[in-house]
């Protein structure tokens, strides 16, 4: 199975007043094509750091990470954003649906941001809620959905480019227990798809088990991976 | 993505509407004011900008304004008649005067006296009778809105029912009869009196006779001659003030937004639309934008460039100032047009296109200015702000 997302030796440092915080102390990690990997720990431990430089959205202080077989060392900014573009896709916690479009126009944003007119994309984005049972809703305004909805909304908006890699920030920290699985089950699909990648940051053991491999943290590093089934579930327990 | 900032822009719609009638209100408080000062400031020079078929005026050289009348002997008009360039001059008589109506009615108002052989400096724009009437003894012309203080219960066509002829009536002015032989557009004086045109001879009996008659000379410059050399030319050979037309209605303006306190009120009025709209705009454009400052770290995140965030709030700001702009002047115009149409007194007050030029790059940089604080916020935000709860 190819690794589409690789870290090696990551290191993140902050600025804290004059002195240096270090937040990751060498991460290494790979992300395989076709893998839906959690990523768990307590808070604090580095986990939304991890995912951030994993995505290009913030750069590591030392080490090397390669998505889809880039290098994201030394890019520049627009490059970055233009990688995010093209090759990532997100679920953020709070949804940050635009309130002011409607579901579809909402899962056409990654299109128009890649130049796509929006009438154009709105169209693909239908489809896409469509396949993601939210045809019905896709005229609709984020305030007249339900949490979990919404959050299907977001995996539209994250699918609907086809991205090669899918990072989602606690996915199902705000939705109930049906809400969460079916959502989880969407993302488990979506990571089935060749050549993709998931990662998902979690604190909810509920859906551990949903996981083909979970990284474990703590302190800023990873401190084991379990890729084994009943390990996964006794975790749960 | 420009479409993306339309929809995030008119989907608070009430934050969207106050945006664009903050801008709209300033718009309209501004140009309005602005226009009115002008208008005001253009009647003060009214009876200057009237006489069309004169290129210089010449007075006494103490003369600052029209208003003030320094009489010049007879021989000042032949020593003008004299200089070189110059195509014809003839005398111009300005005073006030009251007039009595039949009924014993009084208005006081401006006699203008214009030469009485070429009637040079009567009015342009006739509206009833014909300005060679003005040869007739006793002959006079009053402007139509004159005619309008002095006989109100005649009504006027802004108010439905054409106004019955005012030809024939008569005045009384220093104890002579003037006979109304025509009704002219003049522009509104500054004291709104009524105009009266006459001839220069009739004008002598009409007013309070001064010592020397002669107020102004009006001068036709030769064909292809320089005004201002023509001006100067008549100053060095006969001691006289010599001026343009232009330049004379400037110098009568400039003493008005010297000695008096019309434009610190007027420009008061007018930068206080521009601070409060400033500061609506401001205000409510940043608040908007801070808002959704998590959706655009939203969209950073999903790599939409700062380049684009920022031509987004620039798309956002400029429909604001368009729709605005638009709306208040709009506003503006209406009121000058129903106000010309509905009360005389405020007939001359207009839409200036130098105000609505200026109100146009007031609200440019109200917009620039708020869409500049805001978008600071947007540009350094941390994309990874999206990843905290």
């Amino acid at each position: 199975m190819s690794v589409i997302v690789q870290a090696r030796g990551v290191v993140k440092e902050f600025a804290a007043g004059d002195e240096r915080l270090r937040v990751l102390h060498g991460i290494d990690l790979d992300v395989r094509a076709g893998e839906l990997m959690l990523v768990v720990g307590p808070s604090g431990c580095g986990k939304t750091t991890l995912i951030s430089i994993l995505a290009g959205i913030l750069s590591a202080t030392e080490g090397a990470v390669r998505v889809g077989g880039r290098d994201l060392a030394g890019l520049s900014s627009g490059a970055l954003a233009a990688f995010r573009r093209e090759t990532v896709g997100f679920i953020f916690q709070q949804y940050n649906l635009l309130p002011s479009l409607t579901a579809a126009e909402n899962a056409a944003v990654p299109l128009v941001a890649r130049g796509e007119r929006l009438s154009h994309a709105e169209k693909r984005a239908r489809a896409m809620l469509e396949r993601l049972g939210m045809g019905p809703h896709a005229s609709k305004q984020p305030r007249q959905l339900s949490g979990g909805q919404m959050q299907r909304v977001a995996i539209a908006r994250a699918l609907v480019h086809d991205p090669a890699f899918i990072v989602c920030d606690e996915p199902t920290a705000a939705l109930d227990a049906a809400s969460g699985r079916t959502a989880m089950e969407l993302l488990s699909d979506a990571a089935r798809s060749p050549g993709r990648a998931v990662v998902v940051v979690t604190h909810d053991p509920r859906i551990y088990g949903f996981a083909d491999r979970l990284a474990m943290m703590e302190d800023g590093r990873v401190t084991d991976v379990l890729d084994d089934p009943d390990s996964i579930r006794k975790l749960v327990h | 993505m420009g479409a993306i900032a339309w929809r995030m822009l008119t989907g608070d719609r009430a934050k969207y509407l106050g945006l664009v009638f903050g801008v709209a209100f300033a718009v309209m408080l501004m140009t309005q004011q602005a226009s009115i000062f002008v208008g005001l400031m253009l009647r003060t020079a009214a009876q200057v900008i009237d006489v069309t078929d004169a290129d210089l005026w010449v007075m006494d050289p103490r003369i600052i304004y029209v208003e003030e009348t320094e009489p010049l002997p007879e021989s000042a008009l032949w020593r003008v008649r004299s200089v070189p360039g110059v195509d014809w001059a003839t005398p111009f008589f300005k005073a006030l005067s009251v007039a009595r109506a039949p009924d014993g009615r009084l208005q006081q108002v401006f006699v203008l006296g214009v030469d009485d052989a070429t009637l040079a400096g009567a009015p342009p724009r006739m509206l009833e009778g014909s300005v060679e009437d003005l040869r007739r003894p006793g002959a006079v012309v009053i402007d139509r809105v004159g005619a309008l203080f002095i006989w109100p219960e005649n009504g006027t066509e802004e108010k439905g029912a054409p106004r019955p002829s005012d030809i024939g009536r008569t005045l009384e002015m220093a104890d002579r009869r003037a006979t109304i032989v025509g009704t002219a557009e003049a522009s509104a004086p500054f004291t709104t009196f009524p105009v009266v045109y006459t001839r220069y001879s009739e004008a002598l009996r009409f007013a309070p006779p001064p010592r020397k008659p002669l107020s102004y000379i009006l001068v036709r410059a030769k064909p292809g001659e320089d005004h201002a050399a023509l001006a100067a030319r008549i100053e060095a050979e006969t001691g006289l003030k010599a001026l343009t037309w232009r330049g004379f209605a400037w110098e009568t303006i400039r003493y008005y937004l010297q000695r008096t306190g019309i434009p610190i009120n007027f420009g008061i009025t007018v930068v206080l639309g521009f601070v409060i709209g400033a500061a609506v705009v401001g205000q409510t454009f940043t608040i908007f934008v801070l808002e959704n400052l998590r959706q655009f770290g939203a969209l950073k995140a999903m790599g939409v460039a700062n380049g684009t965030i920022l031509r987004m709030v620039l798309l956002q700001g400029a429909a604001i100032g368009v729709l605005g702009f638009a709306i208040g002047i709009g506003m503006a115009a209406a009121f000058f047009e129903i106000t010309s149409r509905t009360n005389v007194d405020l007939r001359g007050f207009f839409l200036v296109w130098q105000v609505a030029a200026g109100a146009a790059v007031a609200v440019a940089l109200i917009i620039l200015g708020s869409a500049l604080l805001a978008i600071r916020r947007a540009l350094v935000l941390d994309p990874a702000v999206v990843f905290r709860s």
